[in-house]
């Protein structure tokens, strides 16, 4: 790997600032990929500076998925873009049951955008590339006037492969099996609204982004049943249940104490009349796997991160009408639905 | 969590709930003014604890339900305007007016921001002077202080580029309409602690008085609102008509002085029209005549926009506990949380939508 001086504050021959040109395919654009992007990102298969990269095929079925990120602001508390565009594409792999093997990066990149911050945020991308064991093989750069873009977006593609032959999906779900969610809720929701807003607490919130495919690869390895894996981001639990009780057609039961909300979260949730179930996450999943193995499954989730508020939360029921039932604290019941359009703050 | 979880106790709650059944020996309908109380009834099941002799009706408490169609078409055609920074509460901006909504006129390029509090809205103002910033102040008696504490701030520092869209209304003239009317069948209400803790317990005074009511002022935990049903059913069986207070930790008798000089100061009472009820006589606060320079209505010249409801939605009934949101045809079909007919199934506390979001399908 080449030296790269992260601290470099103006690598681009004094342009403190991404340009138009930047994004033109010329000169400029080469001299970002090859003092920005090439040095961060470097690895043989990046190296080959091609109009794509060429892998050999690995052995199993391959997963694909993409995704953007255009989150405001780009830090907050815990992360920040990079980190979330890394971790989002290897979480949705990881969710499939596969193992990461592969990232590009595109980046869309607003004119007058601050170099120095660009590669920060490159930095980020690297150090969680790095965690993940993935590597970021091809991307592309274009840079848009100013006013047409929010300072920056991000998209990645994950490439994996899946290593076994279970099928991990909603329609493996079965009467029976066990609903176990891998930490507590709501942590990055309220730790990017707190930073977007400009509110601030006692205790200070922070991003639960975290990868998640270390974990997923031990439960594989120690042989646990997988039926379904999701991963909560935007719609939070609630709506990561409710997809899955929609495509699986089974009613899923859960228990609203057993989901762990630390502190802060429910206090700021209770202040600004959020539910944490719907608040997003970005280092959480639920697992879904046959009873006989959960104990195994939950103390592996208890390894991951945020695992030592790891539980098991509800069970899939024999019904299938679709439908989340959830028992409240009160031994009440009621069901849960989707989160309707944007998370609003009440009124009073 | 303190003052959170004491009154969430399941045993206290159980408690609570075998003692109302055994106080009540007929049946009794009881109507809770806030939305956030019918919010906290449905997601925790509160009603499913009663004695089938107790109902609850809901009542016409949220905010964003009872304010008029035309507001949110001014709403619109003000933040629609050039150079203006339009700001709300967030429940506000996805309430359908007569063809769109707030967030889908962001889309078509205005900027509509969501503001927590009103002297957030200032705040935008002064950092904005080139910019005519426009606050959309709906809300009871809970809200209004607070917007009149930003009115009254700007006019203090001298702020010109800041403007009310005012659409306040109070409380107890929609209960005194309730109770007048020939269709009434509510005999004892929980008040909504929250307006309570502003304008206090005595405005309830008269009006148990003359409808011969029972009113007990409610929190909004699962305790509260169990031990305030508890409270009017005793008094109901007991044939007693008095003001009593369950939510004694945040409403004093006289409620907050502060808070009621300070709307006192700005707003003055006017007749304002109710989302599916009509006009209610002196039922709204508008601003004073010394404060309307920060009249939007009138800087804006939106004050002869009208509309039509749409015939579908029965809002109007739902929001006087005429009828309950699943009674309505067009309930989970024709109007969901996701393309709302009418405003009580957009907000948080609107009856609908609490119905929509714990109770749709709902045997288990």
């Amino acid at each position: 790997m080449t030296d790269f001086a992260l601290s470099c504050p103006l690598p681009l021959k004094g342009h403190s600032r991404i340009l138009l040109g930047h994004g033109s395919g010329g000169a400029l654009t080469h001299e970002l990929i090859e003092t920005v992007f090439a040095p961060a990102f470097d690895n043989p298969l990046l190296r080959q500076a091609h109009d794509g990269a060429v892998a050999a095929m690995p052995k199993g079925r391959l997963a694909v998925t993409t995704d953007s990120y255009v989150v405001q602001p780009l830090f907050f508390p815990g992360g920040d873009i990079g980190h979330l565009a890394v971790y989002g594409s290897v979480n949705d792999l990881a969710m499939c049951g596969a193992r990461p093997l592969y990232l590009t990066a595109a980046f869309i990149i607003e004119e007058g955008f601050e170099t120095a911050t660009l590669i920060r945020i490159v930095a980020s991308m690297k150090a969680a590339a790095a965690a993940c064991g993935v590597s970021i093989i091809t991307g592309d750069t274009k840079v848009v006037d100013k006013g047409k873009a929010d300072g920056l977006f991000i998209n990645t593609t994950g490439i994996g492969v899946l290593e076994h032959d279970m099928v991990v999906a909603p329609s493996s779900v079965a009467a029976g099996d066990v609903v176990l969610l891998s930490g507590d809720i709501g942590r990055h929701g309220i730790a990017v609204m707190a930073a977007r807003e400009g509110l601030s607490f006692e205790t200070p919130v922070e991003s639960d982004a975290a990868p998640l495919a270390d974990t997923v690869a031990a439960l594989i390895k120690n042989g646990v049943a997988l039926h379904c894996l999701r991963d909560l981001t935007r719609g939070g639990l609630a709506t990561a249940l409710v997809e899955i009780s929609r495509s699986s057609g089974f009613d899923i039961h859960v228990r609203e104490q057993d989901a762990q909300v630390v502190p802060v979260v429910r206090g700021v949730c209770e202040i600004l009349g959020l539910d944490p179930w719907y608040v997003a996450n970005e280092g959480r999943f639920i697992a879904v796997v046959p009873e006989k193995d959960a104990a195994a499954a939950l103390a592996i989730l208890r390894q991951g991160p945020g695992g030592d508020q790891a539980a098991a939360i509800g069970n899939v029921a024999a019904v299938r009408r679709e439908r989340v039932v959830m028992e409240n604290i009160l031994g009440t019941f009621r069901v849960v639905e989707m989160l309707p359009g944007q998370l609003l703050p009440r009124i009073c | 969590m303190k003052f959170v979880d004491e009154f969430r106790n399941a045993k206290d709650v159980h408690t609570l709930s075998e003692a109302i059944k055994a106080k009540v020996t007929r049946p009794w309908k009881i109507m809770e003014i806030c939305g956030g109380q019918t919010h906290a009834i449905v997601k925790f099941g509160l009603d499913t604890l009663l004695p089938q002799e107790v109902s609850l009706i809901h009542g016409p408490g949220c905010p964003v339900c009872v304010t008029p169609l035309e507001s949110i078409d001014r709403a619109i055609a003000v933040a629609m305007e050039k150079d203006v920074i339009f700001c709300s509460f967030g429940d506000m901006v996805r309430v359908p007016g007569s063809s769109r909504d707030l967030l889908t006129a962001k889309a078509e390029g205005a900027d509509v921001r969501i503001v927590y509090a009103p002297l957030d809205a200032l705040k935008i103002a002064v950092d904005n002077p080139s910019k005519r910033v426009v606050f959309f102040s709906v809300g009871f008696e809970t809200t209004a202080p607070a917007t009149a504490m930003a009115v009254y701030q700007a006019r203090e520092a001298g702020v010109r580029n800041f403007f009310l869209l005012a659409a306040h209304v109070l409380v107890p003239p929609a209960m005194r309409l309730i109770l007048g009317s020939a269709d009434n069948r509510i005999q004892g209400f929980l008040a909504a602690g929250h307006v309570c803790a502003v304008m206090g317990c005595t405005p309830y005074e008269t009006i148990a008085r003359e409808f011969n009511v029972p009113v007990v002022v409610t929190g909004f935990e699962p305790l509260d609102i169990l031990r305030g049903i508890y409270l009017c059913v005793c008094q109901l069986e007991a044939g007693t008509c008095n003001v009593e207070n369950e939510y004694a930790r945040a409403v004093r008798l006289d409620g907050n002085i502060l808070a009621q000089q300070m709307m006192a100061k700005v707003f003055k009472v006017i007749d304002r029209p109710w989302r599916g009820i009509g006009v209610i006589k002196q039922s709204g606060l508008g601003l004073a005549d010394v404060y309307k320079d920060f009249d939007a209505e009138r800087a804006f010249d939106v004050g002869g926009i009208t509309a039509e409801e749409s015939p579908a939605c029965i809002s109007g009934v739902v929001l006087q506990g005429i009828k309950r949101p699943h009674e309505c045809p067009a309930f989970g079909l024709a109007c969901t949380p996701q393309h709302p007919l009418g405003a009580p199934m957009v907000s948080s506390e609107g009856a609908c939508a609490a119905y929509y979001q714990y109770r749709r399908g709902a045997t288990v």
